[in-house]
């Protein structure tokens, strides 16, 4: 366990450069990737280190992102400490393969630079990619900052690896916006990253011959739900130990993570709730309002799989109307992802603030902070007219 | 046979202890039988060679009948056999002798 407070190099990166780093530090056995706008710099920079010998990863430069997931899927299940990366239509390709991941158990970790799906075609930041998966039994934080991509790629690995988690983890950044946004961060030394994640020993690596296991057999009817019911126990244990390793990275580096992060949220009447980047602009538009006397909020969800229903609803059930944004569409449904948690998690702890869900920023679509303050004049309408009005809004899309 | 809960098996559908095929009584699966005329058969060894479930059954280095709890009746060593001393017999027809 390390607890002093170490200290951090200042360093510019782009997102995928300081993920790059994280998984230089980290050090994996084996990297099995595929590039892919705008992923892509975290795999040439990366092979950059495995060619310099910088790291002794195995770096398999894979022929898709089927094989890609496939070949850290049989990696991590040997024993080793596995990792890849992806974007959009990547991580659709890895579709099938990230439920053998999850239902084996492997502690995976994968960074993901979010991009839209297509068509039309488009290279740029939606949430399209990781909310199609939220399904697919993986652990999902998301970044606001180039830190933050740069501190959850190295606690990703804490959070797969304990073993009553023993479960994939991906983190999630915003493509473009981080993936190639420069930013001041801070990068821990080599040797307190090497601490931090410590040893990794395997319960049962298929290359232990003396220990004989086989992994993804049949399992048909009569245990099949059994082997589900322990993913979904361990998901729920994952809302406890994401916060505690988020409290160790904290005293390590003085950056605390939880699951959730409020921002003037505690006396606000207004909220928004958001993932990845757009929390950031959100908290500029926050301070321009409470400069002018409104009581506006923000609660940023870091954590997406598991969903920390308990801390949403105690954040957001005694605001005056909330709005959710979403950064992807699920068609024909009474909400987009994050809004259906929301609401759910507020109706079943007993909540009825005014909710309104807005998508916003697909394809890259710049999301300004006038588009923000749009939002939170809504939120001020909806309280004084006392009319809700459409659940479902567009933000930012020409009408 | 009592199930147990998934708090009392292990994660990820992993098989801890080598070798429980043999508890699963693949046999039940079978259409048609394998039956040898042992007055037919060299002891070659080609059907244990080729059985692809260990149902060849050896004894003293010699062929010493077959399996049945695991036999799937594939029809491979019948197909094989050099000497024609293997019959594929249909269950429901099949005598007794074999379970």
């Amino acid at each position: 366990m390390v607890s002093a407070k170490v200290k951090g190099k200042p360093v510019a990166l782009d997102g995928d450069r300081a993920v790059a780093e994280a998984m230089r530090q980290v050090n994996p056995d084996v990297v099995a990737a595929y590039p892919i706008t705008p992923q892509t710099e975290i795999v040439m920079r990366f092979s950059e280190f495995v060619a310099n010998g910088e790291v002794v990863t195995e770096f398999i430069p894979v022929e898709s992102e089927h094989a890609a997931m496939s070949a850290t899927i049989g990696a991590s299940a040997a024993g080793g400490r596995a990792q890849t990366a992806t974007a959009g239509a990547g991580l659709a390709f890895m579709w099938e393969v990230l439920w053998v991941a999850s239902g084996m158990r492997l502690p995976i970790v994968m960074h993901l630079v979010n991009r839209s799906l297509s068509a039309p075609l488009n290279i740029h930041c939606d949430h399209s990619d990781s909310m199609g998966a939220r399904d697919a039994g993986w652990i999902q934080l998301y970044d606001e900052t180039v830190q933050e991509a740069y501190d959850n790629a190295i606690q990703a690995l804490r959070i797969a690896e304990h073993p009553d988690i023993m479960l994939p983890t991906l983190h999630a950044l915003d493509g473009f916006i981080l993936g190639h946004g420069l930013e001041r961060l801070e990068l821990l030394p080599d040797d307190a990253v090497k601490a931090f994640i410590g040893t990794y020993t395997p319960a049962h690596p298929l290359l232990d011959v003396d220990h004989p296991v086989t992994y993804g057999p049949m399992d048909l009817a009569d245990y099949f739900f059994e082997h589900k019911r322990q993913q979904a126990a361990a998901m729920e244990k994952a809302l406890e130990v994401i916060p505690r390793i988020g409290e160790e990275f904290g005293r390590l580096t003085g950056r605390y993570y939880g699951l959730v992060e409020g921002y003037r949220l505690e006396d606000a009447d207004f909220a928004t709730v958001a993932l990845g980047s757009t929390a950031g602009t959100a908290k500029t538009v926050v301070d321009e309002l409470r400069d002018l006397g409104i009581k506006a909020g923000l609660l940023k969800l870091r954590c997406f799989r598991p969903f920390p229903a308990s801390a949403v609803a105690e954040a957001l059930g005694n605001k005056k109307a909330v709005a959710v944004l979403d950064r992807s569409l699920s068609f024909g449904a009474q909400g987009n992802p994050l809004f259906l948690e929301v609401v759910t998690a507020l109706y079943t702890h007993g909540f009825s603030p005014k909710v309104v869900n807005y998508a916003y920023g697909l394809g890259g679509r710049d999301t300004v902070p006038a588009l923000i303050h749009q939002v939170y004049k809504d939120l001020v309408e909806i309280d004084r007219s006392g009319l809700t009005g459409p659940p479902l809004r567009f933000l930012g899309v020409r009408e | 046979m009592t199930l147990k809960t998934w708090r009392d098996i292990p994660i990820g559908g992993l098989i801890t202890d080598a070798g429980n095929t043999q508890d699963y009584e693949t046999g039940s699966w079978r259409s048609h039988r394998p039956v040898i005329d042992m007055d037919r058969c060299s002891h070659c060894m080609i059907c244990w060679v080729y059985c692809p479930d260990s149902a060849i059954m050896v004894k003293d280095g010699k062929l010493g009948g077959i399996d049945y709890t695991h036999c799937k009746g594939c029809g491979i060593c019948a197909h094989e056999c050099p000497r024609k001393a293997i019959t594929m017999v249909e269950e429901a027809s099949a005598k007794e002798g074999a379970r």
